[in-house]
């Protein structure tokens, strides 16, 4: 599986190089907002510093992009990412019970990160697979028709 | 050309996907090659067949026979059974559902179903521009650059009847005529698919099993307005849907059909995607035009609409997905075929997305007007275990909540409001009577409080007031002047927020409170929740 985030530092070349894969542009912030965190695992400080005197904006505007969208991460977090859906649809097909199940299998609660650094629990908005509900996304991948007894066999995938 | 007995379609679309059916699409190809049958049979992953809940799904050609549930192991069976021995293996069809052999053109799955929108989902290879063609694709835009004139394309459009189907319900043409007659040196055609109205999954579904209907749906309106560019707007989300309209764009400019001079009209256009960062609120359009633009998703007042004044201040038509896939039959066939389906008022089909508890999860397509009973128990099959059934919410979190007195409303963009709800994108949340009314709608306001930008005070407060009013009720701490404040809060908010986000939380709160009052009243005033869901 690959690992959702590294949390390794980026150095100011590599940003250097993906502003200018799109030319500097204003415009391509959230392009290059998701390129820098692919990259680095989340969005710190410096990075949006150096991002922001790339394109010759103030950090304000890029601190409040970065914090405005859910996909983007100012602190750290965990290599796993889990985003578990509880949204109608979910909520009525039992998303509680399986919320629950990954508190206690996991040991920490929804927003957390496990103490090894390995995963990092937190809600989601609709993931659009409805038809499964419930539904969660580890990393990339979407797991739908979830009941509580699955949830330990799915992290233990991850672990 | 090659040709074949028997088709195998597997599909291709996300829930199906995560059951593992690019395992089965992997043994079915093996296994017709260990049995020697490959120059007689083909495999095809597909794009979302329907049944969402019943995946991996597979349907083999030319019977018609839907398998559900199919995996890795069941494949030699059906091989040696059904495509060898011309046998059909029972066990792996509609269960319950039929008694016999379930086929996919059978009542249960498309005998109702009007397919417009979803010609192509389930039946092509989406990741083949040819195979598109062959259905047609394309001739419409050549129709469009070859033998009519911008203004008869709109015209066209107009004549149809054709509605946004993001949920707003205005006019297309008009919109397009806007753009049209707007000065200006550049203009934009913008697709939203920021598809995240809980419940929907229709346009995730498109994207991924027909990418090629919506460029060329971009490239007609491009050409009736003058607008020479495109970008698409997909939801960070959605990973399958961004690297199939990623294939097909490459496509559609190795064939000429998209670039410069299509079809040596003169005429060129080009398509872009620009992938979301998650944030429902995008889904205005305003707002994903900022989010476009490098900025915080915060729609902008209105007027100047986008459509004289929208991305980098150009003239830009902003459709969503399920539109912009309509246009090219309606081009195709004309305006008036298009409204032989569907209402008087509300030409054409509509796509919905069943969700919830009902038996049939998934995507179907029927003809606007349908009503609620017609979809639930002919297309749906009704409601799991032999449960009541006690509300459905029409048009996803942000619309209403109907009781079972209104299950023979038409569904459609004009009908629906009059009952206090909305059609919406379509979304269909069914809900049996062991839910609780307070527990659900702290559910739908939970979800409002986290997606309010925060950019207006009536529903950054409002959002937050109702959830806490409701929260307090479900623990059973309310008052009985609380509902009357909620509806209160509710009408301030849909008169004074300052877009579609705002003004619509408040609908299926205030539905509840037109048609189950009393369970909010049993919770307030006997400290009684009816279903036992609530800690009151």
């Amino acid at each position: 599986m690959e690992p959702a985030a590294r949390n390794a530092g980026i150095c100011p070349a590599k940003i250097g190089e993906i502003l200018q894969k799109y030319s500097r542009r204003k415009d391509a912030l959230v392009a290059i907002l998701h390129d820098v965190q692919k990259e680095a695992g989340y969005l710190s400080e410096e990075a949006l510093t150096e991002i922001a005197s790339g394109l010759d904006v103030p950090v304000s505007r890029v601190y409040g992009v970065a914090t405005f969208y859910t996909l983007f991460a100012t602190k750290p977090k965990g290599e796993h990412i889990i985003r578990v859906c509880q949204d109608a649809p979910c909520h009525v097909l039992g998303a509680k019970a399986v919320i629950e199940a990954l508190e206690k299998e996991l040991g920490i609660p929804m927003g957390g990160t496990t103490s090894d650094g390995k995963f990092t629990l937190e809600y989601t908005s609709c993931l659009g697979v409805c038809g499964v509900a419930p539904a969660m996304m580890i990393n990339e991948a979407v797991y739908g028709n979830l009941t509580p007894e699955r949830i330990p066999l799915i992290l233990k995938e991850y672990k | 050309m090659e040709f074949y007995r028997s088709h195998v379609l597997v599909c291709g679309g996300t829930p199906c996907v995560l059951e593992g059916c690019k395992g089965v699409r992997d043994a079915l190809i093996a296994e017709v090659k260990r049995r020697g049958l490959d120059r007689e049979v083909k495999v095809v992953e597909t794009g979302c067949l329907g049944p969402c809940d019943l995946g991996p799904v597979i349907v083999v050609y030319p019977e018609g026979t839907l398998y559900q549930k199919v995996h890795v192991p069941d494949v030699p069976e059906i091989v040696e059974e059904h495509l060898l021995k011309g046998r059909v293996v029972t066990r792996l069809v509609g269960e319950g559902l039929q008694a016999g052999v379930v086929k996919y053109e059978e009542p249960t799955y498309l005998g109702v179903q009007e397919r417009i929108v979803l010609r192509n989902c389930g039946v092509i290879d989406p990741e083949s521009i040819e195979e598109y063609i062959a259905r047609d694709g394309y001739r419409a835009l050549a129709k469009c650059l070859t033998e009519m004139k911008p203004e008869e394309v709109i015209d066209a459009v107009k004549k149809s009847g054709l509605v946004g189907r993001g949920g707003a319900a205005f006019p297309t043409g008009l919109k397009w005529n806007f753009t049209a007659r707007a000065d200006a040196d550049q203009k934009y055609i913008l697709c939203n698919a920021d598809e995240g109205e809980p419940g929907t999954f229709k346009d995730r579904l498109i994207l991924e099993g027909d990418p090629h209907s919506i460029l060329e749906g971009m490239a007609v309106a491009g050409y009736a307005v003058g607008a020479d560019k495109g970008f698409i707007y997909v939801r960070g989300e959605y990973g399958l849907s961004i690297e199939r309209l990623g294939k097909a764009i490459e496509q559609a400019k190795a064939l000429g059909l998209l670039g410069p001079d299509i079809f040596g009209s003169g005429f060129s256009f080009d398509v872009e995607i620009r992938k979301g960062a998650g944030a429902y609120v995008c889904g205005e359009e305003t707002a994903l035009i900022e989010s476009i633009e490098g900025n915080r998703g915060e729609p902008r007042i209105k007027p100047p609409y986008p459509g004289t004044e929208g991305l980098f201040g150009k003239p830009t038509v902003v459709n969503n997905v399920e539109t912009i896939v309509n246009v090219p039959p309606i081009l195709l066939n004309g305006p008036d075929w298009f409204r032989r389906f569907g209402t008087e008022r509300c030409p054409g089909t509509k796509v919905f997305t069943l969700t919830g508890d009902i038996n049939n999860k998934g995507l179907i397509e029927v003809p606007m007007g349908i009503t609620l009973r017609r979809v639930i128990y002919e297309i749906g099959g009704g409601i799991p275990g032999g449960r009541g059934f006690k509300m459905a919410q029409t048009g996803g979190t942000s619309g209403g909540c109907l009781p079972k007195e209104l299950l023979d409303v038409p569904m459609d963009y004009f009908t629906l409001p009059e009952h206090g709800s909305a059609l919406g994108s379509g979304a269909l949340l069914i809900m049996d009577d062991t839910h609780c009314i307070v527990d659900i709608a702290e559910c739908f306001m939970r979800f409002f409080e986290h997606e309010s930008c925060g950019k207006c005070t009536p529903c950054r407060e409002g959002t937050a007031r109702m959830r806490g009013i409701v929260g307090k009720i479900a623990r059973g701490e309310g008052k009985p002047e609380d509902l009357d404040l909620l509806d209160e809060l509710g009408s301030a908010m849909q008169v004074s927020s300052l877009c579609g986000l705002g003004q619509a939380a408040p609908v299926p709160i205030k539905t509840m409170l037109r048609y189950f009052r009393d369970e909010f009243e049993s919770h307030i005033n006997d400290r009684l929740c009816p279903t036992g869901t609530c800690g009151t």
